[in-house]
């Protein structure tokens, strides 16, 4: 069944062939000439482009192979100085490997729907919802970026740890984490769930029960799972290991992306903005640094009234708040719908509060929560908001004009996909004028997205406001902030509140 | 908020047949970037150019500013007066895009889009409404519903690739035509024969299909026994006058001057051009291999050779749909006849198959297998053209997304069980029974019992595996330039190897239809009004 809507997306997919292309394609063709080209040693010390290699050891070895096959293509795109070297066939390739590594993801969306009783939810709902999500097709197939292989691994693992197949749960996220260490942002639920359920073995938990339900044996399973995964990838760079690290973890950036993600630090920024205004009507004494916040396009910025945020501020913000998901994710037990769930607030509440977001981040919280969506109508309600307004902050990414209509229409047979599909399954939400599932609020917040769009691309030029450049971006970016903001509230409080009642699947 | 879920389904339906006009709007065009003469997205442009800048006497006439060499008008007025909208909007957006003579060749990004976007404009606004409502109305009780039937015509990759890829605006000639053939079959002779003066007038191409149009709207006149003579006449007067007028509407300003109507009418008809251009999956394309006619008949001759010829071809066809007429035979009438048409005609465009692919489609609901397979065969003949304009990748794409969409559509009502189409695609247990009693037959006599009896069995069988090897041919052929560059001496191998393999079964179309229309009867009730059924 998963089959045939996996083939016509692949067919969309290859007709997106010649779309555009952001940086991200030369920083791929890049990494593909200095993989093939340089002993290992040298892979992570090589700087003749801007665009060096900053991804852990996996995803190196994964342009390693992939550089065997573009050899057959077009040798020159593996030529180390051919710089934004794009021919056709170089495009051919590069396109195709994506296109053909989203086996990966067609895989885990199956491994995931088949969790699941098998219904017309699981067999259709499910594996269309994670199968054509538009994230995924916009940042990986027009953008480009190898995103699909790695949510198929996350949705993988996911899918054995639903099975009580801890191990290569564990194994497959192991893997995942070598191939971006982005997703150690999701590591505490692993970390918390396979301890409590692997290592400890008891739903008493009374610390002597603990202590005598403590299994030995698994967590030197998993603990070499763990070294045996690491030392793998790492075992060639061991000589390089601070130069790798340093590489994977730059803190030199700002605290916001060129374009605002939509997370609390937009509102933040908009705020210190709308202050630094007041103030200076009122004729406070405010520190003139308007240059500083021209539409966020200098990467490092300073706040005019409100406190400067450091890295360090907001990693103890993000793990302030992870701290009672984790409380609450040990005394739920061997419940993974829990687990999931958990994955979902962490990778929101990092996105939220993170250092330097991408706006792509929020897929991390998406995808896993499309699972969710068909199991609980909870669920699904914050799924519709989130994926409605988080998909629709990944449009802006997408400039160039001839784009407009395919990302347009991408977007909305998406939306009305998802808002079709479980209004189906969950028919008694359904109201007259709101959307279904959402109430009144929530449905005009999302019914507000089409006036923003409409301003966005047509109204702004045409009321001729060209001395603000920067507001389209900045409107999408608060706008949608409001609802990323609004949806962590509303799934971070329903997780701590409710009582964790099983679930049939 | 409900919606229902077939209206749902049909917004998606459209959503995805714009996504993939444009995804292909994205590939190149033809002549992108090939001085001096460039492709069909320059002589539209070039079109806009002069209609908007020149007087309108002189659109169709070799003057010092419109060079007839370079792109010449040469479709009918409805084109024209469509160039000079679109240039007007240009010259509105950037007055450089149309700028007489210096803007020969422009090519820019936002040029190309905005030229993609004319085409987008009327295929979503002409050509998709006419397919809906053409499905939703003639053919209502087909196992294969309207709107599977609508989704197909929506895929099919020839006119998207040849519309937004090559680039040409084929959907509003094809969406006229739609129109008067939804209004044939649903009795509105007048609006029908309206809406075809329009295709004709937007494209003289679709004389291909004027023939069943006369023929079928003058037999219904003829009166049947025991009705009125004077109706019929009546109705013919109707007709008549409606033509008439139409075409007078669209001419008027070019009926003011004689010479100015024959210069229009020699630029729409020229002899001069020769036989065929590049290759074409016809029959004189597929002869010349063996004798070269360039060399030995003149154009003049070969003219009047190829007029007999297509007109011996169409004459079986309409002289059953005249004598029997009944509206089930209109569209395969057309089928026929532009067939015929393309097969034996003088001065053919590969692109031109677009003309038979469109009735096809439009009869898929009926005969659903033999149609796709021609649809096939029709993109497939338009390969070489495909190749020249870089668009392989986009034609891969469409074609698989196309095949995968009849792929579901035979899943749930093709192959369901009761279906007629059994007999086309033998189910598996009685291919297992066949070959059972192949087994336990001991001598020739038994063996040849057997056979008699699984005899539909073993006809199904067989057309199911002409149609495989078929299709895998097309495969074949069409990954063989992909992978192999052709041979020095003969650089057209490739496409002549596929004008000729399609042609041959357009040969084999031709004749299968044909007999498809002689098999359906006439009908009793033809004159009055009366309600369209069909399975």
């Amino acid at each position: 069944m998963i089959c045939v809507p996996f083939l016509l997306l692949s067919c969309v997919k290859l007709l997106l062939i010649p779309a555009y292309r952001s940086t991200d394609f030369e920083v791929h063709r890049n990494w593909l000439a200095i993989t093939s080209n340089l002993p290992i040693g040298k892979w992570y010390y090589e700087e003749g482009s801007e665009w060096t290699l900053d991804y852990p050891p996996l995803f190196a070895w994964f342009e390693y192979t992939l550089s065997i096959f573009a050899n057959w293509f077009d040798p020159q795109m593996l030529v180390l100085s051919n710089h934004n070297y794009a021919s056709f066939k170089t495009i051919l390739f590069q396109r195709l490997s994506v296109i053909f590594t989203d086996i990966i993801f067609a895989y885990g969306s199956y491994r995931c729907s088949s969790i699941f009783k098998k219904s017309w939810k699981s067999q259709i709902v499910l594996p269309m919802l994670l199968l054509t999500n538009v994230g995924l097709l916009l940042v990986d197939h027009i953008h480009f970026q190898y995103n699909g292989v790695m949510y198929g691994f996350l949705l993988l693992s996911c899918a054995n740890i639903f099975q009580g197949e801890y191990l290569s749960g564990a194994f497959w996220f192991l893997i995942l984490l070598n191939f971006k260490h982005i997703y150690l942002y999701i590591a505490p639920a692993y970390f918390i769930y396979l301890l409590r359920n692997y290592c400890f073995s008891t739903s008493n938990l009374s610390i002597k029960n603990l202590i005598k339900s403590f299994s030995v044996r698994n967590i030197i399973y998993l603990g070499s799972t763990v070294i045996f995964v690491f030392v793998l990838t790492f075992f060639p760079f061991f000589g390089h290991l601070k130069q790798v690290v340093s590489r994977l973890f730059p803190f030199k950036r700002g605290l916001c992306h060129a374009y605002w993600a939509p997370n609390f630090w937009a509102i933040y920024n908009v705020a210190d903005k709308l202050l630094f205004v007041l103030g200076k009507k009122l004729g406070l004494n405010v520190t003139d640094q308007v240059a500083v916040m021209t539409g966020g396009l200098v990467q490092e910025f300073s706040h005019s009234v409100l406190p400067n945020i450091t890295p360090l501020i907001t990693m103890l913000i993000t793990v302030c708040f992870m701290i009672p998901v984790m409380i609450k994710l040990w005394f739920s037990g061997n419940n993974p719908i829990q687990f999931l769930r958990s994955i979902v607030l962490c990778a929101l509440t990092s996105f939220m509060f993170g250092w330097h977001v991408h706006e792509k981040a929020i897929m991390m919280a998406i995808i896993p929560l499309s699972i969710l969506g068909v199991a609980e109508s909870n669920d699904a309600k914050v799924f519709l908001i989130l994926s409605t307004v988080g998909h629709y902050s990944l449009l802006p990414l997408l400039f160039p004009e001839s784009l407009l209509i395919i990302k347009l229409i991408l977007y909305v047979l998406y939306c009305s996909y998802s808002f079709y599909s479980l209004s189906s399954l969950y028919p008694f939400y359904l109201c007259k004028l709101n959307l279904p599932l959402l109430n009144v609020l929530e449905s005009m917040y999302i019914f507000g997205l089409i006036p923003l769009f409409l301003y966005d691309h047509f109204f702004h030029y045409s009321i001729t406001l060209t001395t603000y450049p920067f507001l389209p971006l900045l409107l999408t970016s608060l706008y949608c902030s409001l609802g990323v903001v609004y949806s962590w509230l509303k799934y971070y409080i329903s997780f701590l509140t409710k009582c964790d009642s099983k679930l049939k699947l | 908020m409900r919606i229902k879920s077939e209206l749902l389904l049909y917004g998606f339906g459209a959503l995805i047949a714009i996504l993939l006009r444009c995804g292909t709007s994205l590939h190149p065009y033809s002549g992108q970037a090939k001085p001096p003469m460039y492709g069909d997205y320059e002589a539209q442009r070039h079109w806009m150019e002069i209609t908007v800048n020149l007087p309108l006497h002189d659109w169709y006439r070799n003057t010092s500013t419109n060079d007839l060499q370079y792109w010449g008008l040469d479709y009918p007025p409805l084109t024209a007066y469509h160039s000079y909208l679109c240039g007007f909007v240009s010259r509105l957006i950037n007055p450089e895009y149309v700028s007489l003579t210096k803007s020969r060749g422009y090519e820019t990004e936002e040029h190309k889009l905005f030229m993609r976007y004319t085409v987008l404009l009327v295929d979503v606004f002409l050509f998709l409404p006419a397919v809906v409502v053409y499905f939703n109305n003639v053919y209502k009780k087909t196992r294969v519903t309207p709107l599977l039937a609508t989704f197909l015509t929506f895929f099919y990759p020839g006119l998207i690739l040849i519309d937004h890829g090559h680039f040409q605006y084929n959907c509003v000639s094809l969406a006229f035509t739609v129109y008067a053939i939804l209004f044939v079959c649903t009795q509105r002779p007048i609006l029908g024969s309206f809406f075809f003066c329009l295709a004709l007038n937007y494209k003289q191409m679709e004389l291909y299909h004027s023939i069943p149009f006369f023929v079928y709207l003058l037999g219904t006149c003829v009166p049947n026994p025991g009705q009125n003579l004077l109706a019929g006449i009546k109705k013919l007067a109707k007709i008549s006058i409606t033509v008439l007028l139409t075409f007078a509407i669209i001419w008027a300003p070019f009926l003011i001057d004689m010479s100015t109507t024959l210069q229009v009418l020699r630029r729409l008809f020229p002899v001069a051009r020769g036989i065929f251009e590049d290759k074409v999956a016809n029959v004189w394309c597929t002869l010349n291999v063996f004798y070269k006619f360039k060399l030995h008949i003149g154009n003049e001759q070969m003219f009047r050779y190829c007029t007999i010829a297509t007109l011996v071809s169409v004459l079986p066809s309409s002289v059953d749909l005249f004598l029997r007429p009944n509206v089930k035979k209109f569209v395969i009438a057309l089928v026929n006849s532009s067939l015929a048409f393309f097969l034996f005609s003088f001065q053919v465009h590969e692109k031109t198959i677009l003309l038979v692919a469109l009735p096809v489609m439009l009869y898929l609901p009926v005969e659903p297998i033999v149609c796709f397979w021609f649809s096939i065969l029709s993109v497939f003949s338009m390969v070489p053209l495909f190749l020249k304009d870089e668009l392989m990748v986009a034609t891969i794409s469409l074609l698989l997304f196309y095949l995968i969409t009849f792929h579901i559509v035979w899943e749930y009502t093709i192959s369901r069980k009761g279906s007629k189409y059994d007999v086309f695609v033998p189910r598996y247990d009685k291919i297992m029974q066949l070959i059972n009693e192949i087994k336990k037959s001991r001598n020739y006599r038994s063996l040849l019992n057997s056979v008699s009896k699984n005899y539909k069995t073993l006809q199904g069988l067989c057309r199911f595996l002409l149609m495989s090897a078929s299709l895998g041919g097309c495969a074949l052929f069409l990954t063989l330039p992909l992978v192999f560059n052709p041979p020095a001496d003969y650089p057209d191998l490739f496409s002549l190897i596929i004008s000729v393999y399609s042609c041959f079964h357009f040969l084999a179309f031709f004749l299968y239809f044909n007999i498809v229309q002689f098999s359906i009867p006439q009908a009793v009730e033809d004159i009055k009004h009366f309600k369209f059924k069909n399975d």
